[in-house]
C-alpha cells in the first residue's frame, strides 16, 4: 500500500472504504492487461457499492480478457482534505494506481445531486474538467446510467455518454478503444468512429443553438462527424442470457445494501405518467423463475449474505412472484436468510405475500400512493384505488404490523388544494383501518407520511410541465401540515425544497449549465446529496455568476413545439406517445398497463421480435 | 466456552477491517465455507462469535484468535484452509482448535510498535525512550469508562520494553498486560509523544505478536 496513505487512514473516518481488498474483488496482473478501466461513482463507498448496474458492468468487463475494471469512489470530506494536503490523487481500489493512468475513466450517473461530485473527482485524478483540455485519445471520460437521458449539463466534460443499458455496448466500445490505441488513433477519430456504435452519444458533435428567447432553435448535428441524427439507446434482449453478478465483491465494512440484489426484470408495465424510470427502462423484459431462483441461492451461497432483496422497479408486478418465492423458501428458511420484497404495488399485496413476509421480522411497509385523491391519482396514471390501499393496509395491520409510511408529491400537475387536503383524508382512512383490524391495539400505530416536491423529469408524460414555484410549494405544505395538527398517530415530514429545485433545474437543463456546475463546485459543491455539505447559497451564487436563471428550467412550462435538450436521444418512447400521456393526464384518463392492453408507446421497436413479454 | 478457537493473521489491507466489521466479514466467511455457527437462542437469534482480545483499527497482527461454536462437529485440521478460500485478502486462518484456557486466563501480549522517522532515527531515541518507558509513571490521556479522556498512568500494565534503532524507524519489542487492565500497546507511542515531544515520530505502526498466559506461555 502506498505509504503516502497509509499515514492518512488512521486519521479519517471509516478508512476500510479507501483500501480495497475485498473478498471478490478483481486483482490483474498489470503485465498481463492492455486496457485499464477506471469505474467511478460519484458518491460514497457505501452508496456506490450498494449500485447493482455498477457490479454487474464490473463483471462483465473483468471477464474480457486484458481488460482490467477497478472502482473508484469519492471520498469523505475529511478523506479528501488528507488528499489533496498530502498530494494523493484518485486512486482506484483494486490497484491504488492513479485515475489519470487509465485508459478509460467511466462515471455512473444515478442522479443529479451528484454532478459535482464528477467534477471533484476528475479534478482529484488531475484531469482536466473539459474535454476540450484533454486533447489525448486517454483517458477517456465517458459516462452512462438514468442521468445520461439528458447529458446536457454535463456535456462539455464527458466525452462520450452511453445510452441504456450496457451490457453489450461496453465491450463494443472498449474493443474499438483497444484498436485505436493500438493503431494510434487520434482522440477525434475515435470519437466519430464510436459515434457509430448504437447508444453512444458524442455530445461534440451535437451543437445547441439557441433562440433570443433562451430556448433551443436546434440541436445541431456537426458537420462532417458523421454523427446520426438521434442516438437509440441500448437494451438486453433476453434476460435470461444477460450477465448477472452470481459471485460478486462483499465488502468488508457496511454498506447501505448489504444483502443480495437478484434483479427480477427491467422495465415497469405501469406507465406512472410522472415516473422517468417507468419509461426510459422500457420494454418489460423478466428473467425466468427457474433462472433467478438459481441465481438467488447462488449468491447467497458465495456471498454469506442472509439476506436477499427481490428488487425490480415494482415486484409485484413479476409473473410469478409467489412461485418464486416458493422456490427460494426452502433454501431461505434452512439458512436463516431474510427475504426482502421491496416496491410492492399497494393493489395487489397479496395475503400469501404478507404472510410470507411475516415470517422475519416486521419492519415498517411502505406505500406510494402518491397523489391523495382518486382523480389526481388517475391523472398521473397511478392505477391504485382506494380501496386497493386499505385493503392492503387491512392485511398488513391484522398480519401483526404497526408502522405504515406513505409517500406523496406535492406540485403534480392539475394538482388542486383538494388533493392536498386528500393526502389527509387517505392517511386518516389509514389509520381508522389500523383501529379496525389491529392485531394487536395496545402496541399502538406509526403512520408516517412523508411528501416530496414533484420535479417534472425528460423523458416523460410531464417533461413539459412547469415544477411549481417554491411559495407555492410551502403554502402546500403548510395546508396538508394544519390538516394534520390534531391526528396524533400521524408524522408529517416533508421533502427539502432547495435540492428538489435544484434537481428540476439540472434535470431539465441544457448545456448552458456546465458553466453553472463549474462554478458551483469552484465555490465548494460536492457531496451535494448529503446535508451535511449541501449549501443551497453555492449554487445560487453560481446561477447569478453565470448569468443563469434557474426558475427558467424549474418552473417554465415549455411548449410542445420546444426543442428540447435531449431531442437527440431515443429512448423507445415516441414523443407522440408522451404527448399523447400529458393530454390523458389532463382529461383524468387512465391509460392501461401494458400487459391488460398495449398501448403503443414504441419501446416494442427495440426487440427484434417487436413483442414485449411483459 | 466456545466449541472452538481459531487463530488468524490480519495484515495489509485488512487492517482497516474494524471490530465489527471484521465480526460480520467472518459470519459471512462461514457462510461460504458450509459452516454453521451455533446462533444464540432468543427474539433476535445472532451468531455466537467473538474474539479474545479485539485489535484496533489500523493496527496488524500475527495471532489474532476467534471463539465459536458450530451446530455439530467439524474436521479441526481442514478448517484454516477451508477459509482461507472464504476470506478476503490480508486475513488468514492459521490453526483451529478447541479452546485449552477461558478467555478470564489471558495475561499479557507482545506487541512490536514501529516508530517512523522519515529523516532518520535521532541518535539516542532508543536509550531515551526505553528508560521513559520503564520509569518511574508513564502518563497518558485514555478514555476511561465515561469515554472521556482522562490522565492515566500506564507504567503498572508495561512489563518489558526494549528499543531497537533501526535507519528510518525504531521498533519498540514489547510486553504489556492484556487485561484487567490492559493496555493498548499504541499507547506507548503517545507515552513518546508526551514525554518526549522532540522524539514525536512521523508514523506509527503496530503489530501484535502473541497472546500470553499467566506462565508467559502462547495462550491457547
Amino acid at each position: 500500500m502506498d505509504k503516502k496513505l497509509e499515514r492518512i487512514l488512521p486519521r479519517v473516518q471509516k478508512p476500510a472504504r479507501y483500501v480495497g481488498g475485498e473478498y471478490n474483488a478483481v486483482v490483474k496482473d498489470r503485465a498481463r492487461v492492455d486496457l485499464r478501466v477506471a469505474f467511478c461513482f460519484p458518491d460514497t463507498y457505501e452508496i456506490g457499492m450498494s449500485n447493482l448496474g455498477m457490479r454487474i458492468l464490473y463483471g462483465v468487463m473483468n471477464q474480457m480478457e486484458g481488460v482490467w475494471c477497478e472502482r473508484v469512489f469519492a471520498p469523505w470530506g475529511d478523506m479528501e482534505a488528507e488528499m489533496r494536503e498530502n498530494h494523493i490523487p484518485l486512486y482506484a481500489l483494486e490497484s491504488g494506481d492513479g485515475v489519470a493512468g487509465f485508459d478509460v475513466v467511466a462515471f455512473s450517473l444515478g442522479y443529479e445531486m451528484a454532478y459535482s461530485n464528477v467534477l471533484n473527482m476528475l479534478d482529484l485524478a488531475g484531469l482536466p474538467l473539459r474535454s476540450t483540455d484533454r486533447p489525448g485519445l486517454g483517458p477517456l471520460v465517458v459516462a452512462g446510467g438514468t442521468c445520461a437521458y439528458n447529458p446536457e449539463p454535463l456535456a462539455p466534460f464527458i466525452d462520450f455518454f452511453v445510452l441504456g443499458e450496457g451490457e453489450e455496448v461496453t465491450p463494443e466500445y472498449l474493443q474499438l478503444y483497444r484498436r485505436a490505441k493500438a493503431e494510434g488513433w487520434s482522440k477525434g477519430r475515435f470519437l466519430r468512429a464510436a459515434a457509430q456504435i448504437e447508444g453512444i452519444y458524442v455530445p461534440a458533435f451535437c451543437a445547441p443553438i439557441y433562440k433570443e428567447d433562451g430556448t433551443l432553435a436546434e440541436m445541431r448535428a456537426v458537420e462532417g462527424s458523421g454523427a446520426p441524427e438521434t442516438v437509440r439507446k441500448r437494451i438486453v434482449e433476453d434476460m435470461d442470457s444477460a450477465y448477472f453478478p452470481v459471485e460478486t465483491i462483499i465488502p468488508s465494512t457496511e454498506i447501505v445494501h448489504d444483502r443480495v440484489m437478484l434483479e427480477l426484470f427491467r422495465g415497469c408495465i405501469r406507465g406512472c405518467r410522472f415516473c422517468q424510470a417507468g419509461y426510459v427502462y422500457r420494454p418489460v423484459r423478466n428473467r425466468s423463475r427457474e433462472q433467478l431462483a438459481d441465481q438467488g441461492i447462488r449468491a447467497c451461497q458465495d456471498s454469506g449474505y442472509q439476506e436477499m432483496t427481490l428488487s425490480s422497479l415494482s415486484t409485484s408486478d413479476y409473473p410469478d412472484l409467489v412461485g418464486l418465492c416458493d422456490d427460494l423458501e426452502g433454501y431461505c428458511v434452512g439458512h436463516h436468510v431474510n427475504l426482502n420484497l421491496p416496491s410492492l404495488r399497494a393493489d395487489n399485496f397479496s395475503m400469501a405475500l404478507a404472510q410470507r413476509l411475516s415470517r422475519g421480522r416486521k419492519a415498517g411497509l411502505t406505500f406510494a400512493p402518491e397523489a391523495g385523491t382518486q382523480r389526481l391519482r388517475d391523472a398521473i396514471n397511478k392505477n391504485l384505488t382506494e380501496e386497493d390501499l386499505l385493503q392492503s393496509v387491512r392485511t398488513a395491520f391484522s398480519n401483526g404490523w404497526s408502522a405504515v409510511k406513505l409517500y406523496f408529491m406535492l406540485g403534480l400537475p392539475t394538482e388542486t388544494d383538494a388533493d392536498v387536503l386528500g393526502i389527509a383524508d387517505l392517511a386518516r382512512k389509514v389509520y381508522f383501518a389500523w383501529r379496525e383490524c389491529a392485531a394487536n391495539r395496545a402496541r399502538g400505530v406509526r403512520i408516517t407520511v412523508s411528501t416530496s416536491w414533484f420535479v417534472p423529469k425528460p423523458h416523460t408524460a410531464f417533461q413539459w410541465e412547469a415544477q411549481i414555484t417554491r411559495a407555492e410549494y410551502q403554502r402546500r405544505v403548510d395546508l396538508l401540515r394544519d390538516a394534520f395538527q390534531r391526528d396524533k398517530s400521524i408524522t408529517y415530514n416533508w421533502h427539502d425544497p432547495e435540492t428538489s429545485y435544484l434537481e428540476a433545474v439540472l434535470a431539465r437543463g441544457d448545456r448552458r449549465l456546465a458553466d453553472v456546475l463549474e462554478a458551483a463546485w469552484r465555490r465548494g459543491a460536492r457531496m451535494d446529496a448529503w446535508s451535511e455539505y449541501f449549501d443551497f447559497q453555492r449554487w445560487v451564487d453560481a446561477l447569478a455568476e453565470c448569468g443563469v436563471d434557474g426558475d427558467f428550467y424549474a418552473h417554465r412550462e415549455r411548449s410542445r413545439y420546444e426543442v428540447l435538450p435531449w431531442c437527440r436521444i431515443d429512448t423507445g418512447v415516441t414523443p407522440a406517445f408522451l404527448r399523447r400521456e400529458r393530454q390523458r393526464c389532463y382529461d383524468s384518463k387512465t391509460t392501461p398497463d401494458c400487459r391488460t392492453q398495449c398501448s403503443g408507446c414504441g419501446a416494442s421497436r427495440l426487440l427484434k421480435g417487436g413483442v414485449c413479454n411483459g | 466456552m466456545a466449541d472452538y478457537r481459531l487463530t488468524f493473521s490480519k495484515e495489509g489491507r485488512a487492517v482497516w477491517i474494524s471490530h465489527l466489521d471484521l465480526l460480520r466479514t467472518f459470519q459471512r466467511a462461514f457462510i461460504r465455507a458450509g459452516l454453521v455457527v451455533r446462533h444464540s437462542q432468543g427474539f433476535h437469534p445472532h451468531p455466537v462469535m467473538s474474539f479474545v482480545l479485539p485489535l484496533s483499527v489500523g493496527q496488524s497482527s500475527a495471532c489474532e484468535l476467534l471463539d465459536f461454536s458450530t451446530e455439530g462437529a467439524l474436521e479441526e485440521a481442514s478448517l484454516p484452509q477451508r477459509l482461507n478460500d472464504c476470506l478476503p485478502e490480508g486475513i488468514r486462518a492459521l490453526a483451529c482448535a478447541a479452546p485449552v484456557k477461558p478467555v478470564r486466563e489471558l495475561d499479557g501480549l507482545l506487541a512490536d510498535v514501529s516508530l517512523c522517522y522519515d529523516s532518520g532515527v535521532p541518535a539516542g531515541a532508543a536509550e531515551a525512550i526505553a528508560a521513559t518507558l520503564l520509569g518511574e509513571s508513564v502518563i497518558v490521556a485514555k478514555r476511561n469508562k465515561k469515554k472521556q479522556l482522562a490522565d492515566t498512568d500506564i507504567r503498572p500494565m508495561i512489563r518489558a520494553v526494549t528499543a531497537e534503532a533501526g535507519e528510518d524507524r525504531l521498533v519498540l519489542h514489547a510486553a504489556v498486560q492484556a487485561q484487567n487492565p490492559g493496555v493498548n500497546p499504541g499507547l506507548l507511542a503517545a507515552a513518546v509523544e508526551r514525554h518526549l515531544p522532540f522524539l514525536r515520530p512521523d508514523a506509527v505502526q503496530v503489530r501484535r505478536r502473541a497472546l500470553l498466559d499467566r506462565s508467559g506461555e502462547p495462550f491457547r
